[in-house]
């Protein structure tokens, strides 16, 4: 029997204005980033509610980054100051209960990084994959 | 009536636990006692009673019913119930066998709950006679006696020694599998542990709390009643009371949709909740005084009119040890009971 | 023993009721034991004299209820407030939840309370009363002699580690002023960051896994006043009532405390009401000695008005990859 191999699947939140913009620039360029990276796009990364990242893990991400605008570019001035604020809290409460910090991840990505964007999610999804399925924070009934 | 000295009550444990799951109070690690799953190593409570009862054993707090499943154009319903075994719970106290009475009569009236028919017929009860009651227990208010519990199998503790005295056929065929480990004797040492117990029960702060002027037919003289208001007064809305209840048993079925399908499972659902009962009009009660109006005249008058004057109340006392602001039904009793004997 | 007693209380809220300054008095009511006191809204001096209790089990942070209370009541509500209270009165008010100008708030002294809990750890069930004296005289109808407790021994959890004797909003004082404390609220939470991720995992499991979704906590908690919760609301998609399996469990109790993180003023009522003995301020508290080391020290409720580190910001924040590296440097 064939065994399967282990692909991490990735949620990323990419905000409207930068990272997202990003990834269509990685695309052009021809740039390579695992298929498994499924990205959301948000209007600011500081729209990413805390229970936005934990639901992605219910419902079944190996882990979860947020890719907003380099601090002081935000399209609406101070939003990316924000998520910065609060994620930082949020990792640090889900390593707090055991979680693998490894598996949560913010980074500033522009429009014009591309090739930062790629490099970004390929080392991520290397991480995780380094770490196995996600455990901790799973919900068994979306698994079935 | 058999009996086993305290220091080989393990090997009873021992004996059960070879033809069924045996579930013990045994403490935690914050102090508290729960029903744990028996294996060697697990020691029985010192503790009156458990934080959680035993209805969790019959009527979970969370029970898949079910699970849909599409591909394509059709939807397939899958029975997800697994074969269910027989399990024995051991150290239930007098309240909380009684309020398996209270819970039959909901799940077991026509239409018959299958999902806690099954529970029940696989699950053995040894109760157990209280030897330190607590000064929140009123299980007498309600025809309780601590000294006689009822359960397949009957068991009352002294110092040194532990009773057996089987009440069912489901009793008497499960200690006749521990007659290796116990001995026939007289009861003489029980009914003086009888005694003993109901000397205790008279001394209880709440020995005088009384069911009278509660039953059915009271809905008109107590719905209106201007007490209501000040005793609902700081009630938070949690649910504590009706989790820790042995006898509340409304329940909520919801749809889980997992991405794949999706499961259809019940939970626990609390009258204290703002969205209890919700319809698709709204809700039926719009503020906390009616929410907790209801869940006493519901224990009180409306359950007891339905069956024969049963109360669905055990004086268990959990409410009363466990609410965030003590608020709880003997107060509720002796404020709204009082004023219109 | 509590310095102020409940005479003197009582005098207080007859006077203020009987001079028109306040027409409703939220005070604590007697029980059927000692210790379960009820919060409870009087209206008259017989009403205090009758039911009125002020003893080592009157935990219930009052704040709360002025939201409700204060909108409801035609006049002024007294308030009683212990110092810890005080804190969450301000926090409320930062956040507009209810009327300054309604509430007339008298400050008292607190000399820590008692959990019943540890008591009857001592003394064991059957409880007839409890005189709480210089010493606490607790007599169960099992033994004839009252077993004499000092109260230290029995302090509630948030009462060993108290924050601050000083009671940061009133309007009127009774006793003296007291002060800030430097107490050691931060080692028990230190102590599980010190854990492995294993350790850290295995330990939060065991006492999540004990809960039961009552919501006991979120209901005392003087900083969850949201009309309506996520978690009450069917259309959220995160509604439940109850904890379906482990990941529920954890998402339920972090969205719990990252909600009131930055303006949880850290009264331990969470801890206080929670039927399951689960330690919840462990989870705010590690939100608290988070940002202090974060983002600078902040309390919260210590001033009205004041704007929470997670509703500021500077330009140049830690980001989130280095908090693990903090403290991976420290050990």
């Amino acid at each position: 029997m064939q065994v399967k191999e282990y692909k991490p699947l990735i949620v990323a939140f990419c905000c409207n204005w930068c990272s997202y913009a990003g990834a269509d620039l990685a695309g052009n360029n021809r740039l390579n980033y695992p298929a498994d990276v499924k990205i959301i796009r948000v209007p600011c990364s500081c729209r990413v509610n805390p229970m936005f990242v934990l639901r992605a893990f219910q419902r079944g991400a190996d882990g979860v980054i947020i890719c907003g605008c380099h601090p002081g570019d935000c399209h609406y001035t101070s939003g990316n100051y924000f998520t910065r604020r609060r994620m930082a809290a949020l990792f640090s409460m889900l390593d707090y209960l055991g979680i693998e910090k490894e598996r949560t991840r913010v980074e500033w990505v522009s429009a014009a990084e591309g090739a930062k964007f790629a490099a970004t999610m390929n080392d991520f999804a290397s991480t995780v994959a380094a770490l196995g399925e996600n455990k901790r924070l799973e919900d068994l009934r979306c698994k079935k | 009536m058999r009996k086993c000295s305290l220091d080989s009550v393990n090997s009873v444990f021992a004996e059960i636990a070879k033809a069924a799951a045996l579930y013990i109070p045994a403490d935690r690690t914050d102090g508290s006692a729960v029903y744990t799953k028996w294996e060697e190593g697990v020691v029985w409570s010192k503790a009156l009673n458990t934080v959680r009862s035993p209805k969790d054993f019959f009527f979970p707090q969370m029970e898949n019913l079910m699970e849909f499943r599409t591909s394509g154009k059709n939807i397939e319903i899958v029975d997800t119930r697994s074969e269910a075994e027989d399990f024995v719970v051991f150290g239930v106290r007098a309240c909380d066998v009684k309020s398996f009475e209270i819970l039959d009569r909901v799940f077991l009236t026509d239409p018959v709950d299958s999902y806690y028919a099954t529970k029940r017929e696989h699950g053995a009860i040894i109760s157990m006679a209280c030897t330190r009651p607590s000064e929140t227990c009123f299980c007498k208010t309600f025809g309780i006696d601590p000294a006689e519990p009822a359960g397949d199998i009957s068991c009352w503790k002294t110092e040194t020694e532990l009773f057996f005295q089987s009440n069912t056929e489901k009793g008497a065929a499960l200690l006749a599998k521990l007659e290796g480990v116990t001995e026939e004797c007289t009861e003489e040492a029980v009914d003086a542990q009888k005694e003993k117990i109901n000397a205790v029960m008279a001394k209880l702060p709440l020995a005088d709390v009384t069911t009278e002027g509660f039953g059915g037919g009271k809905t008109k003289d107590y719905f209106n009643d201007p007490a209501w208001d000040e005793l609902s007064e700081a009630c938070l809305g949690c649910g504590t009371c009706t989790f820790v209840c042995p006898t509340c048993q409304c329940y909520d079925i919801k749809d889980f949709n997992t991405g794949k399908g999706v499961i259809r499972y019940r939970c626990w659902d609390s009258c204290m909740y703002s969205e209890f009962t919700r319809m698709a009009h709204g809700n039926n009660r719009l503020t906390q005084k009616e929410r907790f109006r209801q869940r006493f005249m519901h224990k009180l008058v409306y359950y007891p009119e339905n069956n024969d004057g049963l109360f669905s109340c055990v004086g268990c006392g959990r409410c009363l040890a466990k609410c965030p602001i003590s608020m709880n039904i003997v107060k509720v009793m002796k404020k709204i009971g009082g004023e219109n004997k | 023993m509590q310095k102020i007693t409940r005479e003197q209380l009582i005098e207080k809220a007859a006077a203020l009721l009987a001079g028109g300054t306040v027409t409703a008095v939220l005070g604590w009511s007697k029980g059927e034991f000692d210790y379960d006191v009820t919060p409870a809204v009087f209206h008259t001096a017989e009403e205090l004299n009758k039911d009125f209790v002020w003893n080592d089990f009157c935990g219930a942070n009052f704040s709360k209820y002025l939201v409700a209370k204060a909108a409801k009541e035609e006049g002024k509500v007294l308030v009683f407030l212990k110092p810890c209270d005080t804190y969450s009165f301000n926090q409320l008010l930062t956040e507009h939840r209810f009327d300054r100008e309604k509430v007339y708030a008298v400050g008292i002294p607190c000399e820590g309370m008692a959990d019943i809990a540890k008591i009857k750890e001592i003394c064991g069930e059957g409880i007839s009363s409890i005189d709480c004296g210089e010493k606490i005289a607790v007599t169960t109808i099992y033994e004839d002699e009252p077993v004499m407790i000092d109260a230290k021994d029995v302090l509630a959890e948030r009462c060993v580690n108290c924050k601050s004797k000083k009671h940061v909003a009133y309007d009127e004082l009774m006793g003296e002023e007291g002060t800030v404390i430097d107490s050691a609220r931060f080692d028990e939470v230190a102590k599980i960051e010190a854990m492995t991720p294993d350790e850290r995992f295995a330990f939060w499991q065991n006492e999540l896994s004990r809960c039961i979704r009552c919501n006991a906590c979120r209901d005392a908690c003087p900083a969850c006043t949201c009309e309506k919760c996520v978690f009450d609301n069917p259309n959220s998609g995160v509604e439940n009532k109850a904890p379906a399996n482990s990941f529920e469990e954890k998402m339920f109790h972090i969205i719990r405390a990252f909600h009131v993180a930055g303006r949880c003023t850290d009264c331990g009522e969470c801890s206080r009401v929670c039927p399951q003995n689960i330690p919840l301020h462990l989870l705010n508290r590690k939100f608290i000695k988070d940002m202090n080391e974060f983002y600078g020290e902040y309390q919260a409720g210590e001033e009205v008005g004041t704007r929470a580190p997670l509703v500021n910001y500077t330009t140049g924040d830690i980001e989130p990859g280095e908090v693990f590296d903090r403290r991976d440097t420290d050990a």
